[in-house]
């Protein structure tokens, strides 16, 4: 049979498994009772997210004044935030589409969390501008409809509008990517599922999935278009989020490498999120022996890489800026690098380019420990490059006059706060109704790269047979059966023939 | 009266796939299959024709630039047309740099949720929808084969499955 993989590879199902304990594994958080941990977290989210709330209703009922801005930093923590959470919401995609697309089996027990992780953030991002824009109930200004003050649209030539569409469209093709995807893990559930509201529930989220052969053929066929779109779409949305910035004429912003280095930036910070969340996971759950130490290293491997990139686009930035021989553009450098916020530039620095290589030895990539605190540092340390992009470009501009500094007030670091509470709150209650695996697509990959085949493949060679011939039930008496049935229902066609 | 189906269990996609080999040696219908896990290589075997899904994408993304395109030309160009920034915007042609973006969010747009509702629709799969998988075993651990006995004796038919590897045989009802 077909199931040959590379000896050298790892296995990436680790411990005896038959394909029904995958499925009893993938279903124990769900069916199961949240433990003490679960609830602690959950309600310190929850507080944190409705401390943010507070914040925000008192940001859109008294204005943005009570924001830290000024005259001369009109934007701060809200764009500094937006961009961070639509950053971490790129891993996801990537994980499920461009992994896809390369055919790496690994993707397979992360592209779930990773996706769902993209989804919650999205919806944190998105919060941001309509915060922003101080009246909220007027968001569909942003939408393209005629309105009653005649015919006054809006400018398809803004960065800010391609905003709108970018991630409006990531925002729900990602939902659907994930939720097809779903489909087949909530139909386990569902035929799992003892308690009458709980098969009802999934019932109406697994669409009916049933499981023939034309679903699986259509299903495998979507998943890959789904892919094929999504990847340049995930590539897109940075690069549109950066000419926010690029398209403009602020020294600092005003850069064509901005595309390429946010796209790496959010697949650092993707990365490290989902490594943040996933080993957190992965024990509370007990889904070690899918999400493997392997895994964690292969993540890391990407955060360095990624890590790197970011770290060339720093010094390229640099170079430019001295090479363009424009003084404003180099004093802005110049300024961020020594100036009055190089603390922040020098976290930056520390935690994007410096702590990744770390990664470059496998005894650390390989440390669970390790792997988590990097994750979290990479994350403060990519906050820090949107803040440090858009605050320290903004706060001395061109006219002295006007430089000045920007400090947050309790509503800015309020809202932020609330949106990780509020993110955790949706990725908590995800880990404990969703599959947090993409059990059937694990199934899938059992007998290529589960533990257990690949050492009857390294004893017995690779046409070793894969299976053990099962327990068969005895043959019931057709004819008879069929001869009661017939008897019993009384039908018309009761006395034809049977043979 | 219609002739009986055979609902068989299996529990190994190997051994699903060869029984499958084996019944269409003997020219025995098989109606359906049922599985937890797409089973490559399964459908071919079937001969289940290649699904379409991806030229109705192609086809989709491509009305996504066309009304994108249709909408940008109508507001920015001849409803309303602004100096916005020395932007030219006399013509679509002209204007079409900033467009680009707009214009590409909208395709993938249409390509993906088209296809997917294309998808959902074809296959019937919306909320609410009864699933139609005979045993609920099918999305666990069981492949379920469902064979068409025909003219065929169907204790002969049901022996033949038995031999080869299928754990369960029973009628459909």
């Amino acid at each position: 049979m077909s199931h040959y993989e590379a000896p050298i590879r790892k296995p990436l199902v680790t411990g005896e498994k038959s394909y029904h304990d995958i499925s009893v594994e993938i279903a124990r958080p769900v069916e199961g009772k949240a433990n003490k941990t679960w609830w602690i977290v959950f309600s310190i989210s929850l507080i944190a997210f409705l401390w943010g709330l507070g914040c925000i209703v008192y940001t859109v009922s008294t204005g943005i004044g009570t924001w830290g801005l000024n005259k001369t930093i009109g934007w701060a923590w809200d764009i500094t935030n937006f961009v961070w959470w639509v950053g971490i919401g790129h891993a996801g995609t990537l994980i499920s589409a461009v992994l896809l697309l390369f055919r790496q089996k690994w993707r397979m027990a992360i592209n779930r969390s990773a996706e769902a992780m993209t989804i919650f953030s999205v919806v944190q991002a998105g919060l941001f501008p309509i915060i922003h824009m101080g009246r909220p109930w007027l968001a569909y200004w942003v939408l393209p409809i005629p309105n009653q003050y005649g015919s006054l649209w809006v400018n398809f030539n803004s960065p800010l509008l391609w905003d709108v569409f970018a991630i409006s469209t990531y925002l729900s093709v990602s939902l659907v990517f994930w939720w097809t995807g779903l489909l087949p893990d909530f139909a386990m559930l569902r035929d799992r599922a003892v308690k009458p509201f709980q098969k009802h529930i999934y019932g109406i989220l697994s669409f009916g999935w049933s499981g023939r052969v034309k679903d699986w053929q259509r299903f495998e066929e979507v998943s890959l278009v789904l892919a094929g779109l999504a990847t340049p779409l995930v590539l897109s949305v940075h690069t549109i989020v950066s000419f926010d910035f690029a398209t403009s004429v602020i020294p600092g912003w005003h850069t064509t490498i901005f595309p390429p280095y946010f796209v790496a930036g959010a697949i650092f910070s993707g990365f490290a999120m989902v490594n943040t969340l996933l080993i957190i996971m992965r024990k509370v759950v007990s889904l070690e022996d899918y999400i493997t130490i392997q895994h964690i290293e292969l993540m890391n491997i990407v955060i360095m890489i990624t890590g790197s990139i970011v770290g060339v686009a720093y010094i390229t930035e640099l170079f430019m800026a001295w090479y363009s021989g424009v003084e404003y553009e180099q004093y802005a450098f110049l300024n961020r690098a020594t100036g009055p916020y190089a603390w922040a530039y020098w976290a930056m620095m520390t935690c994007n380019v410096f702590s990744p290589q770390f990664m470059w030895f496998p005894k650390l990539r390989r440390s669970i420990m390790f792997s988590f605190v990097i994750s979290i540092v990479v994350n403060i340390g990519m906050w820090f490059e949107r803040f440090v992009i858009i605050v320290t470009s903004l706060h001395r501009d061109y006219m002295p006059s006007a430089w000045t500094m920007f400090s947050p007030t309790f509503v800015d670091i309020g809202i932020y706060i609330g949106t990780i509470g509020f993110f955790f709150v949706l990725f908590l209650l995800y880990a404990r109704t969703f599959p947090v695996i993409a059990q059937a697509e694990v199934k899938s990959i059992m007998k290529s790269s589960g533990e257990q085949y690949k050492k009857i493949r390294e004893e017995q060679g690779d046409d070793a047979k894969l299976y053990t011939m099962p327990e068969q039930k005895p043959l019931p008496d057709f004819k008879k059966l069929i001869a009661e049935a017939n008897t019993t229902s009384d039908s018309s066609d009761a006395n034809t023939k049977t043979e | 009266m219609a002739s009986k189906v055979l609902n068989v269990f299996y529990t190994d996609d190997d051994i699903l796939m060869e029984a499958v080999k084996k019944a269409q040696s003997k020219n025995y219908r098989i109606e359906e299959v049922f599985c937890p896990f797409p089973v490559h290589g399964l459908d071919k075997l079937l001969n289940v024709k290649p699904t379409r899904l991806a030229i109705t994408s192609f086809l989709y993304g491509l009305v996504g630039i066309s009304v994108a395109l249709t909408m940008m030309n109508f507001i920015m160009i001849v409803d309303w047309p602004q100096n916005i920034g020395g932007k030219p915007s006399f013509s679509l042609i002209e204007n079409l740099p900033s467009f680009i973006p707009t214009a590409f969010e909208m395709t993938v747009f249409f390509a993906a949720h088209l296809m997917v509702i294309t998808f959902y629709m074809r296959s019937k799969l919306w909320p609410f929808k009864k699933a139609e998988n005979p045993d609920p075993r099918t999305t666990d651990d069981h492949f379920l084969m469902q064979v068409n006995v025909g003219d065929n004796d169907i204790q002969e038919v049901a022996e033949f499955l038995h031999s080869t590897g299928a754990v369960e045989i029973d009628l459909k009802k």
